[in-house]
């Protein structure tokens, strides 16, 4: 294998480059009230509401952190196949920002609660596996408004303190295609594991992604630099091709490249430097002493693995193995829990080819179409399984099923009436079906002619024209039969 | 060791306080006799100590998940410098 | 009763309790002593007609099971009190009032005791003179243009002077016990995560703890009793049973083993220091106590280690002036530039130059080789303490290498002025309790103190033998009302 077509490449006259690309995911943890205080996490609230003393660290307000949020930490860890550190510590990282209260950030630098895990993706040409630095926890803080008056910012400190993953990949990835796939992935883990919400519009999770070049080949790594605070992965996506191709410019014109840090301005799709060298971050880390050492015992732990579902790859594994689904299949019915909730309640009294065929087939088109979540189907698993069982059945066919299925759509109804109501049931007398294809036949006589004189290919002309005079209802199956003996 | 009026920009730009020339003239002086003082603890040898951080002996409690602090929006905002209902308000940062 | 402020807390207590004398008049009194002592400088708020009011209300429905009913007692303006101003000391928080209160004043008002306003103190606690004050510094009643100590130095002059029958202050490197020392006066620092540190302005979050000011060992008792719980909202508040210092409070100390730590017999140190420490030694043998020599051999390094613990923590815990949330803000052209000024003019020149020292000792490149290694001779020191406390039951040291000292004396001089605090450091790096009590003068007529350190959540043990030495001691202390016209 020479040349992998799926391989990522930067081509410039005679070079080719390889780009790589880690991530800092920031995950926002699912909990009721935030890491160290106890106000709310709710989205949307009016500015300032879900601010209390500690947040907006007023004088001598100290933190208490939340047991929910520990928990939630070493779940997502134990769901990335990660190493939990028993013992973790409470740093802070000293800077100054309007949106920051405490003139520092509560964080976990040398300590982290979870060490190193990986992350398996499945890619077109197969499956690849990134490593998992490190996950720790940490504060969000607030954010400042800077359009409301010109000459003032406007802060608003609901998020301060809310509770974050970060989750620090190895600079494994190299491609957008892999990043893309990467955070659906860790998002899907997340998610089934209850830890994070993954909702992007909401800010649950950003991204800083780490992106450096060098020529194909090369063991050594270019100098990197770090787009901040990414908040889609389309965006991602974009900003690593123009950040690369930046990159990739500036060597082949025999610059150097900066260790930066670069935002990505999404309305000109470029990205640009962030600060001036000479005001380099010197964040000053030293353990919080309001806080202790946290310790978790290994019992904590082991409680907290019997709360783990079934997570995306073993569910994928289970699916091939039991219902002989394809990897390709497989993998997209477990990109996310409600969906393989969704296939497995259908599956429970249909036909799982078919149910498999339906659900990635005409569901997804028609939710996709509607903008839907698999939660706010309108078909419910209940019925999409009575319709198949009726296609198996051969109550209807294939074709008029997706009749019924629009019908369906339209509203939870149940297939059978629909099919009773609207007359649509197959025909599969065979007596009925006889005389209609004695009446085809009849009514084109010069073509049985012909088919009988070897023209084999009218057979589908005749068939064509039975489920035609039938609108639709005749049992494919008995047409080719029936239609077979009289020609 | 000695700490130059350089060193002594950096710090007060880390730390958010602005000093003239004077002021920065005299912390440097300052903080000179002060690290002569402290260069006392090169005198130790600490390879093999493990440093101290908190002498609490306890380990860290941890609390429940529950939202207590409601909506004070109104104590949040009450002392700060430039009045407004909804937000703190700070003069323009730019980046 | 004209001489209700020279009362004992356990005497206006008796008799509060005896209906000898009501919350309003004992309230009337130290207000009126108070408002007559303003040269002292003691107080930056007052709240004394709230007081007036509130005592009438104790009066007109008295619970008098309570531990302090209806005493009234001012505290140092580092604890915040809910609808009362509270300064730290200084400029940056001056038009600042909490919404909240601190757990430990909450504790004091619970057992019905009465505020009466908030005490001067270094501004953030930073300093042993209450020089670097905003409101300005202190007198000292014990002889004017003298200090009253620091960093509790209106706590000091207002127990010494009879504004307040006790007090509460808080400790980071000694800023109870010297200035205890300083006035004549009993002050305990206690053990690490005794008190709460909620609602308490901090300074050095690892080394911060609050504790009582009173004229004696028992109303210090008392105090310590009323202010030291487990709080839940304090991470570092540690939950283990805690006695009921009064009642248990004892002079018999026959057979406990007291430590005589040699290296504190340090360089150059005053004669009369010397000889009030043989004389300590004296009266505890008399009460019946046994004399070890020990060895701390790290006490030299204890005051190099604090100067870069606490300005460390100090440089990030003051991070949070900022002028965005509260308190004072100067104008700027952009959010960095009123950075730059709200601090430079809202912080005064001791707090600026402790946070330049800690920020520097936590940057990038210095971390290791300050800060780390701060860290790792802070083990080594509370080392010598664990070692120490295998063979003894408590430390008897000199409280301060001087009595008080004039005020200007030492300000030019950042040195010089830390070094007032190598008997009292070593405490706060390892943790541990540790008491100041009056014990004799120098030629001047100045008081001196004594200091016993026990071990960590042995405060009932340390009051015992600071008691049973009182009752030795007998000291009076020589207070003129000079300042009163």
């Amino acid at each position: 294998m020479s040349k992998d077509k799926s391989e990522y490449l930067i081509n410039r006259k005679d070079n080719q480059y390889e780009v790589v690309i880690g991530l800092e995911v920031h995950a926002q943890v699912t909990s009721e009230s935030k890491l160290f205080s106890t106000s709310s996490t709710k989205f949307g609230a009016e500015p300032n509401t879900q601010v209390s003393l500690v947040d907006a660290a007023l004088p001598g307000m100290l933190p208490v952190i939340n047991e929910y949020c520990v928990k939630q930490a070493i779940k997502t860890g134990i769901g990335l196949k990660a190493k939990i550190n028993k013992r973790s510590v409470f740093d802070r990282k000293n800077y100054f920002y309007a949106d920051l209260p405490q003139g520092y950030q509560i964080s976990q630098f040398k300590d982290p609660i979870v060490g190193e895990g990986k992350v398996i993706l499945d890619m077109p040409d197969g499956q690849k596996e990134v490593g998992i630095e490190r996950l720790h926890l940490e504060q969000d803080a607030g954010k400042s408004i800077h359009d409301l008056d010109p000459k003032y910012t406007f802060v608003d400190l609901n998020r301060s303190g809310v509770a974050l993953m970060e989750i620090v990949s190895k600079p494994d990835l190299r491609s957008p295609d892999e990043v893309n796939a990467y955070v659906k992935k860790l998002r899907s883990i997340m998610r089934y594991l209850g830890t994070c919400d993954g909702n992007m519009q909401e800010g649950s999770l950003r991204a800083d992604v780490n992106v450096s070049v060098r020529k194909k080949g090369s063991k050594e790594f270019g100098t990197r630099c770090e787009i901040k605070n990414v908040n889609s992965i389309k965006f991602m996506q974009m900003a690593i091709e123009y950040e690369a191709n930046r990159q990739v410019d500036l060597i082949e014109d025999g610059q150097s490249i900066d260790q930066e840090t670069r935002l990505f301005d999404t309305k000109k799709n470029e990205t640009r430097s962030m600060r001036s060298k000479e005001d380099a971050h010197d964040y000053r880390y030293f353990p919080d002493p309001d806080l202790l050492p946290l310790e978790v015992s290994e019992d904590f732990i082991e409680k907290l693995k019997l709360e783990i579902p079934e997570l995306p790859d073993e569910k994928k594994k289970r699916f091939i193995e039991k219902f002989k689904l394809s990897p390709y299949e497989a993998t997209i019915l477990v990109s996310d829990n409600e969906t393989s909730n969704y296939f497995e309640n259908v599956i429970k009294k249909s036909d799982v080819k078919l149910a498999t065929n339906w659900i990635i087939g005409e569901l997804f088109a028609a939710l996709n179409e509607k903008n839907l979540e698999i939660t706010e189907s309108p078909i419910s698993a209940g019925n999409l399984s009575k319709l198949i069982n009726l296609i198996k059945d051969g109550t209807i066919s294939g074709k008029i099923a997706k009749t019924v299925f629009e019908h369906m759509m339209e509203g939870d109804k149940d297939p059978k009436k629909i099919v009773e109501e609207k007359g649509l049931k197959q025909e599969s007398d065979p007596k009925a079906l006889e005389a209609l294809i004695d009446k085809v036949i009849d009514d084109n006589r010069e073509k049985a002619t012909e088919y009988k004189s070897g023209k084999v290919k009218l057979f589908g002309f005749f068939v064509g024209q039975v489920m035609k005079v039938s609108a639709g209802k005749a049992n494919p199956q008995l047409v080719n039969e029936i239609l077979k003996k009289k020609l | 060791m000695s700490i130059d009026l350089k060193t002594i920009k950096h710090i007060s730009k880390l730390s958010r306080i602005s000093v003239d020339e004077k002021k920065a003239e005299k912390l440097a002086g300052d903080l000179n006799s002060i690290f002569e003082f402290i260069e006392k603890l090169n005198e130790l040898k600490t390879d093999n100590v493990q440093p101290l951080t908190s002498v609490a002996e306890t380990t860290l409690k941890l609390r429940d998940d529950e939202v207590k602090s409601k909506n004070i929006r109104e104590q949040i905002i009450k002392n700060s410098p430039q009045e407004n209902e909804d937000y703190f308000v700070v003069p323009k940062v730019i980046e | 009763m004209s001489d209700i402020t020279k009362q004992s807390l356990s005497e206006l207590i008796k008799n509060i309790k005896d209906k000898k004398l009501s919350s309003t008049e004992v309230t009337k009194a130290f207000v009126e002593r108070s408002e007559k002592s303003k040269e002292l400088n003691a107080y930056v708020t007052e709240d004394f007609s709230a007081a007036i009011d509130k005592a009438k209300k104790f009066d007109e429905n008295p619970n008098l099971d309570l531990k302090l009913p209806g005493i009234p007692m001012a505290v140092k303006d580092l604890f915040c009190t809910k609808n009362v101003k509270t300064t730290a000391g200084s400029k940056i928080l001056n038009n600042f009032t909490p919404t909240y209160e601190s757990t430990v004043t909450q504790n004091i008002w619970n057992e019905g005791a009465i505020l009466l306003g908030k005490l001067n103190c270094d501004e953030f606690a930073m300093g042993s003179s209450n020089e670097t004050s905003f409101f300005g510094c202190v007198q000292n009643p014990i002889d004017k243009d003298l200090v009253p100590g620091g960093s509790s130095g209106g706590s000091s002059s207002a127990v010494a002077a009879q504004l307040t029958p006790i007090t509460i202050g808080t400790d980071t490197g000694g800023s109870i016990r010297q200035p205890a020392s300083f006035t004549g006066i009993v002050g305990l620092k206690p053990t690490y995560g005794s008190c709460s540190r909620y609602g308490i302005v901090a300074f050095a979050s690892s080394l911060d703890q609050a504790g009582p000011m009173a004229q004696n060992v028992r109303d210090c008792a008392l105090l310590h009793e009323v202010i030291s719980s487990y709080d839940e909202k304090d991470s570092t508040s540690i939950d283990f049973k805690r006695n009921n210092y009064v009642k248990e409070l004892t002079n018999n100390i026959k057979g406990k083993k007291i430590g005589i730590p040699k290296e504190y017999r340090v360089n150059g140190m005053p004669k009369e220091i010397e000889d009030l420490w043989k004389k300590g030694i004296d009266y505890v043998k008399d009460c019946g106590a046994e004399i070890i020599d020990i060895s701390l051999p790290h006490t030299n390094y204890a005051l190099p280690t604090y100067y870069i613990v606490a300005p460390a923590e100090a440089s990030s815990n003051l991070a949070r002036y900022d002028g965005v949330k509260y308190g004072f803000r100067a104008d700027g052209e952009n959010l960095i530039d009123m950075y730059e000024k709200t601090r430079s003019e809202g912080f005064g020149a001791e707090v600026q130059r402790r946070i330049m020292i800690g920020t520097y000792v936590l940057s990038s490149g210095y971390y290791d080789a300050y800060y780390l290694k701060a860290q790792k001779v802070r083990k080594l020191i509370k080392n010598d303490f664990d070692e120490a406390y295998k063979k003894v039951d408590a430390i008897l040291t000199p409280s301060t290498p001087s009595s008080a000292f004039k005020i200007g004396e030492k300000t030019n001089d950042p040195v010089s002025m830390y070094l007032n605090d190598i008997f009292t450091v070593p405490v706060n790096l390892a943790g541990l309790p540790g008491i100041s009590i009056p014990a004799g003068h120098d030629a001047k007529g100045y008081p001196l103190g004594l200091q016993i350190i026990g071990k960590a959540f042995d405060e009932q043990n340390l009051l015992n033998i600071a008691y049973a030495m009182e009752e030795k001691i007998n000291f009076k202390n020589k207070i003129t009302d000079w300042w009163i016209k």
